[in-house]
This record gives C-alpha cells, sequence and structure tokens, in this order.
C-alpha cells in the first residue's frame, strides 16, 4: 500500500499530520470523514452541498483545475478563498504529498 | 380535521428510490402509502440531479440509468396504488389523541397517517446563508434568501448580493421595479450566464442599477428594520448603503428543514435510528435510506431498500394491532395488488 502524508489544519487552527493511502481511489473527503474531522459531506461526494469546503493552503499547483460543477458549488460559497476546493472531488494520490488543507466547511453541530 | 385531509396508512416524506420501494413492502403487507416530496416530480435526487448517469451497483443490474431505476421502481409500486403531493415540503406534525399523526405541508394539504417514513434523502434544500452580523436579527424584516412577491420590492431600496444565475437575473428583473438595485459581488467576473451579466454590465453603465465589485458584505443595521448594509471592499474599507431590504442569494445547501424540529435525535444532520426496525426515537416515525445514519451506515441505494423491508414489518403492528404478520415470499404468494 503506497501512502502519503499531507497536513490538516481544523476550524478552530489545529494541525495535525493525516497518512492516506494512494492506491484505493479515495477522495480527501472520504479521508477526512475516516479520520473523524467534523465535516458533514451531506452528498457524499456530488459537488451538491459544498460542506466539504477546503483550503489548501499549500500544495495547490499539482492538484489541477477544478471542474464546472465544482466551481459552480464554491462561487456561490458566501466565503470563498483563491484557495478553496472542495475535498470531494480531490483525489488522493502523490500530488497531494506535503500539502496544508484547511477545513473551511460549515461546523457540524 | 378538515374534509379535505388525505387519509393513508403510511406517509412517506420523500418520493426517491427508497420511499417508491418502501411502497412495494408496505404493498406486500396491505399498508397504503401517500408520499410527499418537494420536488415536483417522483424520483428524488435520481431524478433531479442526475437522470442520465448510470449507476453500477444495484443487485441484479450491471448497469442502470438513475431515471430507468426511478421508472422501474414507479412500476414496481403501481399495484399498490401510492399517491403522492408533489412541490410541497412538510412542515408540521401533529400528534393525535390515538397516536396517529397529521402532517401539513408549506401549501396546507393536510395527510393523516398511523406511521410516518422518512425517506428524504439529503433533506431539502434551502438558501445558504452569508456569514453576516445581525443577520438573524433582520430575517423578514428587510433580509429575504428568494423572491416570493417581486411587488415587495416595489418603488424600495434593495440590495442583491451573490454572482450566480439568480442573483444576476433577480437583479435585472427588479431593476425595473425597485427605486434602486445595488448587486454587490465579491469578484470582478459573473460566473452566471454570459447573457445576463453582460445585461448587468449595460444597466450598471447606464446607471439603472449600481454594481459593486469585489466586495463583501459585512453587517446588517437598522432599528426594528432593516435600515443599511454596510459591506467591505478588498482593501477592508467599509461602504454604506441605505438599504430596504437586503436579498442575499448564494444557492441551495440540503439540509434536514423542518424536521429537524420533530424532537428525532439527530447526528451531523442525519437522523438516529435502532438498526433493528430502523425506526426513530419517537413511536411511529421511522427512517430509511441516505437520511438515517447508524454505526457502519452506508448511504447506498441498496441498503436503503433493506432497511425499507424490515421497516414494514415493524411498522405493520400500527396499523394491523389486531393481527398477526406471517412472514411471505413473493414467489409462493406473488404480488397482490390493491
Amino acid at each position: 500500500m503506497e501512502l502519503i502524508k499531507f497536513t490538516v489544519e481544523d476550524q478552530q487552527g489545529a494541525r495535525q499530520e493525516v497518512e492516506a493511502p494512494t492506491d484505493m481511489g479515495l477522495s480527501l473527503m472520504e479521508i477526512l470523514k475516516a479520520s473523524e474531522y467534523p465535516i458533514l459531506a451531506t452528498c457524499g461526494g456530488m459537488a451538491l452541498c459544498a460542506t466539504c469546503h477546503v483550503e489548501i493552503l499549500e500544495g495547490q499547483a499539482g492538484l489541477g483545475d477544478a471542474t464546472d460543477v465544482e466551481l459552480d458549488q464554491l462561487e456561490n460559497l458566501p466565503e470563498y478563498f483563491p484557495t478553496s476546493r472542495l475535498a470531494c472531488q480531490i483525489r488522493i494520490g502523490d500530488q497531494l504529498e506535503g500539502a496544508v488543507i484547511k477545513l473551511r466547511g460549515e461546523d457540524v453541530v | 380535521m378538515n374534509t379535505s385531509t388525505i387519509h393513508t396508512d403510511l406517509c412517506i416524506i420523500g418520493a426517491g428510490p427508497v420511499g417508491l420501494f418502501a411502497v412495494f413492502e408496505a404493498g406486500l403487507l396491505k399498508m397504503r402509502c401517500h408520499l410527499i416530496d418537494a420536488l415536483p416530480q417522483i424520483g428524488g435526487q435520481l431524478s433531479e440531479i442526475y437522470p442520465q448517469k448510470p449507476i453500477y451497483d444495484i443487485p441484479g443490474y450491471p448497469e442502470i440509468k438513475a431515471q430507468d431505476l426511478v421508472d422501474n421502481l414507479i412500476e414496481q409500486a403501481r399495484p399498490f396504488n401510492p399517491t403522492f403531493t408533489l412541490g410541497e415540503r412538510v412542515d408540521l406534525l401533529d400528534r393525535q389523541e390515538d397516536g396517529s399523526f397529521i402532517l401539513t405541508t408549506s401549501d396546507k394539504t393536510q395527510v393523516h397517517a398511523k406511521v410516518i417514513i422518512i425517506a428524504g434523502g439529503l433533506g431539502c434544500f434551502e438558501p445558504r446563508k452569508p456569514v453576516l452580523t445581525n443577520l438573524e436579527l433582520f430575517e423578514g424584516k428587510g433580509i429575504h434568501y428568494m423572491v416570493k412577491n417581486p411587488e415587495t420590492f416595489r418603488d424600495k431600496k434593495v440590495v442583491i448580493a451573490g454572482g450566480g444565475d439568480s442573483a444576476l437575473d433577480w437583479t435585472i428583473y427588479l431593476a425595473n421595479i425597485a427605486e434602486k438595485v445595488t448587486l454587490v459581488h465579491r469578484n470582478e467576473t459573473f460566473r452566471g450566464a454570459p447573457d445576463s451579466a453582460s445585461k448587468v454590465f449595460d444597466l450598471a453603465q447606464e446607471g439603472k442599477i449600481d454594481l459593486i465589485l469585489s466586495a463583501n458584505l459585512k453587517e446588517a443595521s437598522g432599528n426594528d428594520r432593516l435600515e443599511k448594509v454596510i459591506l467591505e471592499d478588498k482593501d477592508n474599507q467599509e461602504m454604506i448603503l441605505d438599504a430596504d431590504y437586503l436579498i442575499p442569494l448564494f444557492g441551495l445547501s440540503p439540509k434536514l428543514g423542518p424536521i429537524a424540529d420533530w424532537g428525532l435525535s439527530i447526528d451531523k444532520n442525519a437522523i438516529e435510528v435502532d438498526t433493528r426496525d430502523y425506526s426513530t426515537g419517537v413511536e411511529r416515525i421511522y427512517a430509511i435510506g441516505d437520511i438515517n445514519t447508524y454505526p457502519g451506515k452506508l448511504k447506498l441505494i441498496l441498503c436503503g431498500f433493506h432497511e425499507a423491508a424490515i421497516m414494514m414489518h415493524s411498522a405493520f403492528k400500527y396499523v394491523y394491532p389486531d393481527q398477526k404478520l406471517s412472514f411471505k415470499y413473493t414467489t409462493v404468494n406473488g404480488v397482490n395488488a390493491f
């Protein structure tokens, strides 16, 4: 199993390193949920709810552009940054090695 | 109870694949169903969002298009003659003395049911709210998340915020009705339809609307009602606009909606259920499909089908309290329509 490491900053600003396998076809959203970060991911990965909104603080270059479906959601959000992405639309792969990801989705109550 | 009330054994909230299959499972046990859905058509997400997408994990179908699955489920439920209220959201739940319920929808349709099954999928899509100081204070007192009646805004000062199609469309529409329309957008460009975007730029050029780009909403203020909207530009400079109305249009996001206030146990926007029968903590209310949660839950259509079959055997006792339920195979007994 190939593993990569990246850093996740939660809504409170605490940073932690997360390990993820690259050969299981997982999305960043699925890894964040599996790591018990408080994100809703209501729509289950269909780029419909934007509750898995993240900012890619470092490592944006390797990720490629967001699709139209993803941009439609992101640009509609009240809070949106040039570094914004939907975690459900990012596949876990080598390009995420060393990235720094900040959670932006609405807090789970 | 008024005379136009719809009477049914089971009321299913949500007419997606799981709600439809629940009709079939209920029918095998001779229980009648009425379905309510906020969307104007049957099929839930499958019909609304991805009708032409193939699904690969329905047992017995190596591949099936979402809409074809919905059509098949409607056909499968047909012998049991389900009835529908579409395009209405369930707002109120009233428990009757005998334990049954009366549900009231957004259009005041009333349904009397012995059991309620929530098969609401992602929930209903509600307007996304911006982060803005005093937002809640002025909701309904100048802040509206949708335009229900354009006449409300006649000869008023209206601030619209957002950059999508609905922000553009309402800016164009209200330009002729309101005293003044100001469109606030945080970017320099719009992703909405190019035609609408150029129309908005034209209106701004002609002085018919005010267009404020690269700015964000910061605060709402007023006394009893909204009077001012305060913006902040990219250099953190404040701008104060006189406003009778603020219409933030930031798209829709799936929410549980009024169901969240029914006293059910909720975890991360999903309803907690007992996996023995998918009952909620409230007697006679069940939750199946993507809207429920339990340890090991998978949001899969096939899991929703399983949950529907199990829960119907539990709900039977509320519809036929004097009868003993015996488990039967369709291969032995067939499907007895009613």
